[in-house]
């Protein structure tokens, strides 16, 4: 299955402007808002499946609704006999549970491996090269050296993928030979995993793996709920809830023979869906993603399970999953291919030049050839005259043609696509090393995800970032509660900051919650005072709803004293956690909870309600509710959510004051940046309940379309509610994050921040990261309409023309950056982007979008992330870079060039569509400034270098050509020619691109400017490709032309020359390295003269050889002078212009880095004399 | 996840050590802080590797012209006037068989002192030609066991049936113009010992191989070889069969060990048997002296002296440019960010 990439589906982008728009005429602003968001499950997750991903928001939902309406039709679904395991398997073999992630076995190896890497254009191109090399009439070089190139760098990655395939074998070995329990004949006996069938039925006992995805039967919980964890399938380590049918829960599978029937869909990689059905007793009941548990997950806080294999083996969707990251390309080698092709120009060139040329001679030589002792046509030893190896005028210049394709076969560097892979692997090897971005709170190290855009890093202009768990730590933290229209601040009641431990007894054990909150001792104090007025009862309600509107599920931890036992919530959401334990400070702990009821403790009474129904929370509604029962028969409906959602569904006619209270409440808590959540409640009466309770039953059993009825359902029962209160969650900013920004901003990246938070909180977020400064120029975008929306948009932009044109305001918009007086902000909210992202105001706002520095877009759904970064992506050519930890920043990551994962707490989802990952945002600025800036520079000067040490060599050999009839001799040893890009001359670029620095960590942190030089395309353009290009011609001109006319008219013979040649070109080739390197440590050392030492060596083994024409040539010459002279002039001279260049360039045309070079080693001259000019505010990013 | 090694631990001290695994290690490699030296091309740099440059490349110079003239070198060229006037096809006549004789005069305008080289040079003749230069077996050269191996030979692998050896074309269009030298009538003996390479003729040229079937065909490329010698013995031979890199070239015929007093006049009398006509090549004598840098070429002591010169000159402008305009090293008000606040 062919891993879908997010980047070939820019039609579907279309598709979803389109249907927006379409959408848009008839459905309310909100809703279709609202359809966006809610469609971003199916998209952030549909990347796994073997559809593209979808940008629509229409296509995703009406995709979901047909899948769920449709019946399974027979031929798309697998039956499984459950417990019965031979009459499952009978029809269609199923797969097995051995699992071989191991690509190769040994027979196939060789095959397989040739096949797979024969794939890349670079090894077709030396194939080509090696057969054409074989045909007797091209023959330019012997058979076994011919292929010597090919032969080595097949051997290389060869040796490279057995070695990965051994250790995946070698793990799939221990994975297979692993036991379960297994129902044979009616008892539960051991068995190997790999042997296990789909139809058997497991029993899985508490802290097991489950072996392969199993449908839950029953459980150790009346309730057959099973509670699990999928660390290993995603790295979410909080608990999840799978639920078995009630329908088989009674049933023992050890005592009578089951007669079930489980109906489900084919195999796919969608990890969080399952569609199917399963008959009991005659009964159909549909199966969902809770009933399901995936190979991999580990049953916690369960006693046992037991489930029936669905998937076994290679179907399960552990395994679909596991592939590798998209490939991207980066930048550099896209640009760099243009140069590729300016090559293929130029080889052809030089063949043609070489072939017109041969055809004229041998026009002009055509009486002569018969005889002429070094042609000789004429072949008389067969006793009758013939020619030989002559095919006729036409025929010698295609052949020529096709031998100088061979001979100047280097000119395109293959070579440089396997040394760039190599450089890449070390560079990321160093980024992953590196200590400064070191996670230690979550102890990650930085993950290098994807091998092939390590360059691009260093050459980012957009950042988008998401805001939740990205910018901040996603740690909440309880700070408000506003009940009943007072304000309880726990930050400014409490000036001690006081953190209140509660504790409650029961049974002679302590409980206490894990995590402890800061509380308002006024609020403290009510809660505790009992509940008897109308004032007391509405604060019980509310810590009520706090304890019980939530899927947390509480988990009893043992801690050293065995009185004393710790409780811990888990949950999904991190605010719900935060809620739960705030709700426990006060009192209302949450003990217990089932399906089907919750225990909380209320001031050390333990009360038991009955949870009659719950809503999940989706991102449609944006709330959530839950219904109980209490154990006077009365029904309660606590809701709780957004406050957009929540404030509409009020009941306006009651307490107008506390809503009024609670709106200015909210306004004042978001303004400095806190996450708000509304509360409310209704009673329900009797008829009211009955009429709910019916139809959600039938929803929920419902086989079709059953997401949609329970959410027809929820919204029916959450209106008219009474207003109980509104809380307040600080979201706390990651360590260094204002740092980061203003280093990010003054590098001159343009920071983009997408959030789903409020406006106001998204401004004073903003603030507190230093992304806006009090000096910018804020330009709000908030409409309602499309046509207020494009006013909008062209007001501001006038008013930015206006402003940039102003004297005194710079004119460059990249250096706009750092004019920081004039800059602007651009904040825009999600309804307008709505409009501007599926109209054609998308070209006004990328005007705008791109003349301000900060762009932040609030309240913004998944989907539209990925539209605003394909939007910037599709106008321009600059690098974007999206950074996100949460699940609805999985299109975002995909869409962007580099995606950026933070592995936090919102799981890994994120990290698994990155390119890159790391534990904190501040880490992004070494990232990018240090490693980024590293890598491109490395990167960029290895492909002019190459391209460089290539070309010489060829014209080199091409003007020796000139010299030999054209008939393709080469001086050069063909050994030689071929251990040219293989010894002589791989190694040190490898290391220089690996190893070479321009400048330190510490200037590059202190001057995040110097980021500029990969936004200008300093290390790579196509002014430096000519420039060195011209470079080549004189030195390839030098180094042929010096022997050639010092040894005219001499006894010189063929070898001796050529090992001048060898040698001159590999000296001069490493010494303009030399030149180059930055830094030398001891390693550069050993690879440039090490380099070139090596070479002296083969050059004196091949002339050792006696069987080789040139034997002991290099014994010979280099015991003469001018052998001597000659290669000390051809390197002075060759050099010579190169130096002057460089050096008038760099004394008189600095660059910044070469300035900061020159202050790393001298100093700055200026801090003695005290400095008029002011350095820019030193932001080194925390250790 | 590398496994920790330390043993024995407890369960905590096992979680502390993996802790300490997990976190990247830290060392100057790993960190990319390797100690440095970073070279910077600051104008005394640059001025003094020039001034070095001038200061080792002019003496250089100097010493090779020096070499170059002493060098006392004289070219005759002798193709077409060895050729009877009343021949109208050169071709024709080079292939009859039977003696050329042709007598030159040598001039020698400055004393020659021993010893003196005697080469044959060839213009236009393309021994690098692809065709030639791989028409050889070095198999065969070897050892007499090889003799059948001709392969690489075509089209002079074979002859009546017979392998050749040696075979190729190299071999079959040996050089085989005769010179004989007298002055006033008395002989030079000519040297011909040791003119091929050492290392040929002890390990590339067998002393157990000999000619066999060459030069038996019915096309004649070049000179006979004795059957009686074995190949590396054949000086000749192995002279010619170290290709030449270049279409002009020179190969050494022999050494005349008397000095050459000016004014002297050479009689050459040579056999003018090789044809070079077929594809207008020149042929030349050459006798010339030597020095430690080899023959007469002044191209050498050129290059070095401009070299040399241009790098005296650069240093000096250099120089000049750098006292009228100076640039502070590191300053920071040349970067770009604060040249543009400074500006405004």
């Amino acid at each position: 299955m062919e891993p879908s990439t997010p980047l070939d589906s820019s039609s579907n982008m279309d598709s979803f402007m389109f249907d927006s728009s379409s959408r848009r005429s008839t459905v309310s602003i909100h809703s279709r808002s609202s359809g966006v968001i809610n469609s971003t499950r199916e998209v952030s997750f549909g990347h796994s499946g073997s559809k593209p991903v979808r940008y629509g928001s229409k296509g995703a939902e009406s995709e979901a609704l047909s899948m769920s309406q449709k019946e399974i039709s027979d031929e798309d679904a697998r039956l499984v006999y459950v417990d019965d395991p031979d009459k499952t398997n009978d029809m269609l073999e199923f797969a097995g549970n051995s699992i071989l992630t191991g690509k190769y076995s040994i027979f196939t190896f060789l095959p397989r491996n040739l096949f797979e890497q024969f794939h890349r254009v670079a090894y077709i191109y030396f194939l080509v090269i090696a057969i054409l090399n074989q045909l007797p009439q091209l023959a330019v070089f012997g058979r076994g050296v011919s292929i010597l190139p090919l032969a080595f760098v097949l051997l290389v990655t060869g040796v490279k993928d057995a070695f990965e395939d051994w250790r995946r074998h070698r793990s799939d070995k221990i994975e297979n030979n692993r036991l379960g329990l297994i129902l044979v004949n009616g008892q539960f006996l051991e068995k190997k995993w790999k042997h296990i069938r789909v139809g058997e039925v497991i029993k899985i006992r508490a802290n097991e793996t489950i072996p392969c995805d199993i449908v839950l039967l029953s459980t150790s919980d009346p309730t057959g709920v099973a509670y699990v964890q999928t660390l290993n399938l995603d790295g979410e380590s909080n608990l999840k809830t799978r639920y078995a049918k009630q329908e088989t829960q009674s049933k023992l599978p050890e005592k009578e023979k089951l007669d079930v029937l489980i109906k489900c869909e084919k195999p796919n990689r969608n990890i969080y869906g399952f569609q199917g059905n399963i008959e009991v007793d005659g009964k159909r009941l549909s199966l969902g993603s809770s009933n399901i548990v995936l190979r991999g997950c580990e049953l916690k806080n369960t006693n046992w399970a037991l489930g029936v294999a669905v998937y076994c083996g290679r179907d399960t969707k552990a395994m679909l999953n596991s592939s590798g990251a998209p490939s991207k390309r980066s930048l550099l080698e896209t640009r760099m291919n243009s140069e590729i092709i300016m090559l293929s120009f130029f080889l052809v060139a030089l063949c043609i030049v070489t072939s017109v040329c041969a055809a004229v001679w041998l026009k002009r030589h055509k009486d002569e050839l018969n005889l002429m002792p070094y042609y000789r046509k004429l072949d008389v030893s067969e006793g009758k005259e013939e020619s030989y190896k002559y095919y006729g005028w036409v025929l010698e210049i295609v052949f020529t043609f096709l031998m100088s394709v061979i001979v100047y076969q280097v000119m395109i560097p293959i070579s440089l696509y396997i040394s760039m892979e190599l450089v890449r692997v070390g560079q990321a090897y160093f980024m992953i090393g590196d200590s400064r971005m070191y996670d230690k709170a979550t102890e990650s190290k930085f993950q290098c995800r994807a091998l092939n855009i390590n360059e691009d890093l260093g050459q980012i202009k957009y950042v988008f970032s998401d805001k939740t768990g990205t910018l901040t730590e996603n740690k909440m933290e309880f700070q408000c509660a506003s009940i009943l229209g007072f304000d309880y601040s726990s930050a400014t009641a409490s000036l001690e900051n006081e953190q209140v431990e509660y504790t409650v007894q029961a049974d002679g054990t302590i409980f206490k919650p894990k995590m402890m909150v800061k509380v308002n001792q006024e609020l403290l104090q009510l809660s505790k005072s009992g509940f008897t007025n109308d004032e007391g009862k509405q604060i019980y309600d509310f810590f009520l709803a706090l304890a019980a509107c939530n899927t947390i599920v509480p988990l009893v931890a043992d801690t050293s004293d065995p009185m004393v036992k710790l409780i811990d919530y888990q949950g999904e959401s991190p605010d719900e956690q935060a809620l739960t334990f705030a709700a426990a400070a006060y009192g209302f702990m949450l003990i217990e909870r089932t399906s089907g009821h919750i225990v909380i403790d209320i001031h050390g009474e333990r009360q038991r309600f009955n949870v009659l129904g719950l809503h999940e929370f989706d991102s449609d509604r944006k709330r959530m509710s839950v219904i109980l029962g209490y154990s006077d028969n009365s029904v309660k409906l606590f809701v709780k959510g957004a406050d957009t959602s929540m404030l509409r569904l009020i009941d306006k006619s009651l307490n107008t004051d506390i809503l009024h209270a609670t709106k200015s409440h909210l306004h004042t808590y978001s303004s400095v940046g806190l996450r708000t959540l509304v509360i409310g409640t209704r009673d329900l009466d009797a008829s009211e309940f009955e009429q709910w309770q019916s139809s959600f039953e039938v929803a929920s059993t419902a086989l079709m379309g059953r997401a949609a009825l329970l959410r027809k359902v929820a919204i029916n029962i959450e209106n008219k509610l009474c207003i109980l209160g509104a809380t307040a969650i600080e979201d706390k900013l990651q360590q260094g994050v204002p740092e980061s920004i203003e280093s990010l901003r003054i590098a001159g990246i343009k920071v983009w921040v997408l959030t789903g938070d409020k406006q106001e909180t998204a401004i004073s977020i903003g603030y507190s990261s230093r992304l806006l400064t009090s000096n910018m120029i804020q330009i709000i975008i908030n409409t309602n309409n499309r046509e207020s929306c494009r006013r909008h948009l062209q007001d501001a932009l006038v008013m930015s023309r206006q402003h940039m044109t102003t004297p005194g305001v710079t004119h460059n918009s990249e250096e706009g950056s750092d004019s920081v007086s004039t800059s602007f902000a651009l904040i825009v909210d999600g309804t307008s982007l709505v409009y501007i992202l599926d109209s054609e105001l998308e070209e006004e706002f990328f005007q705008l979008a791109s003349r301000c520095s900060v762009v932040l877009c609030c309240r913004v759904a998944p989907l539209q992330k990925a539209g605003i970064v394909a939007l910037v992506k599709h106008r321009t050519d600059d690098m974007t870079l999206a950074i996100g930890d949460g699940a609805n920043d999985v299109s975002m990551i995909q869409m962007a060039d580099i995606g950026v994962g933070i592995s936090g707490q919102e799981g890994r989802q994120a990290v698994m569509a990155s390119d890159f990952a790391m534990g904190q945002f501040r880490f992004l600025v070494p990232l990018l400034l240090i490693h980024g800036h590293w890598n491109y520079q490395r990167l960029g000067y290895m492909i002019t270098y190459n391209f460089y040490r290539n070309a010489i060599f060829v014209l080199v050999l091409f003007w020796y050509v000139l010299f030999t009839a054209f008939t393709l001799t080469t001086a050069i040893n063909e050994w030689s020619s071929m251990l040219y890009s293989i010894i002589y001359t791989a190694l040190p670029t490898i290391v220089v691109g690996i190893l070479d620095k321009d400048l330190s960590k510490r200037t590059l942190l202190k001057h995040p400017q110097l980021y500029g030089a990969g936004l200008r395309n300093e290390a790579y353009n196509k002014k430096l490709f000519w420039l060195t290009m011209a470079d080549t011609l004189w030195q390839s001109i030098a180094v042929f032309f010096v022997p050639l006319i010092a040894y005219w008219g001499t006894t010189i013979d063929v070898a001796s020359i050529g090992d001048l040649w060898t040698l001159a070109v590999v000296i001069l080739v490493n010494l303009h390295l030399a030149m180059d390197v930055i830094r030398w440590n001891w390693i550069t050392h050993a690879a440039i003269w090490g380099s070139i030492i090596a070479t002296f060596i083969c050059v004196i083994v091949i002339d050792a050889i006696p069987v080789f024409p040139g034997y002991w040539a290099i014994f010979d010459v280099a015991g003469t002078a001018l052998f001597w002279l000659c290669l000390l002039g051809i390197v002075i001279a060759a050099l010579l212009p190169r130096l002057v260049v460089k050096y008038l360039y760099q004394y008189y045309f600095p660059s910044d880095i070469q300035i900061s070079r020159e202050t790393e080693k001298f100093g700055n001259p200026r801090d003695n004399g005290g400095g008029e000019i002011e350095m820019l505010p030193v932001s080194d990013a925390p250790p | 996840m590398s496994t920790s090694t330390s043993g024995g631990a407890g369960s905590n001290d096992a979680n502390v050590t993996r802790r300490a695994s997990k976190r990247p290690k830290y060392s100057k490699f790993t960190q990319q802080e390797l100690p440095a030296c970073k070279p910077i091309l600051t104008p005394r740099a640059v001025i003094s590797a020039f001034l070095i440059v001038t200061v080792v490349f002019i003496p250089i110079g100097v010493a090779s012209l020096i070499a170059s003239h002493d060098v006392v070198e004289i070219i005759d060229r002798y193709d077409s006037q060895c050729i009877p006037s009343n021949v109208t096809d050169k071709v024709a006549f080079i292939q009859t068989p039977g003696e050329k004789p042709c007598n030159r005069e040598l001039h020698v305008d400055k004393r020659m002192k021993s010893p003196i080289y005697v080469y044959y040079q060839l213009d236009n003749f393309y021994q690098n030609h692809r065709r030639y230069v791989k028409s050889r077996n070095d198999e065969q050269l070897r050892d007499s066991k090889n003799a059948n191996s001709v392969s690489g030979c075509e089209p002079e692998d074979n002859a009546n049936g017979q392998p050749i050896v040696p075979c190729g074309l190299i071999a079959w269009s040996l050089f085989n113009d005769t010179y004989s030298f007298s002055r006033n009538g008395n002989n030079l003996t000519v040297n011909k010992k040791d003119i091929s390479w050492k290392s040929d003729r002890d390990h590339k040229f067998g002393s157990d191989v000999f000619p066999k079937n060459f030069q038996n065909g019915s096309l004649i490329g070049g000179g006979h070889l004795n059957e009686t010698i074995p190949l590396n013995e054949q000086e000749d031979l192995i002279v010619w069969m170290r290709t030449a890199a270049l279409p002009t070239f020179r190969k050494l015929y022999g050494r005349i060990e008397v000095d050459l007093e000016k004014g002297d006049v050479i009689h050459v009398n040579l056999q003018n048997y090789y044809n070079t006509y077929s594809f207008n090549g020149k042929k030349k004598l050459v006798l010339s002296t030597t020095t430690w840098l080899g023959g007469k070429n002044d191209f050498l002591g050129i290059a070095y002296l401009t070299v040399g010169g241009l790098s005296f000159f650069l240093a000096l402008a250099f120089t000049i440019v750098y006292l009228v305009k100076p640039r502070q090293l590191g300053d920071p008000s040349y970067l770009s960010w604060n040249r543009n606040h400074g500006g405004q």
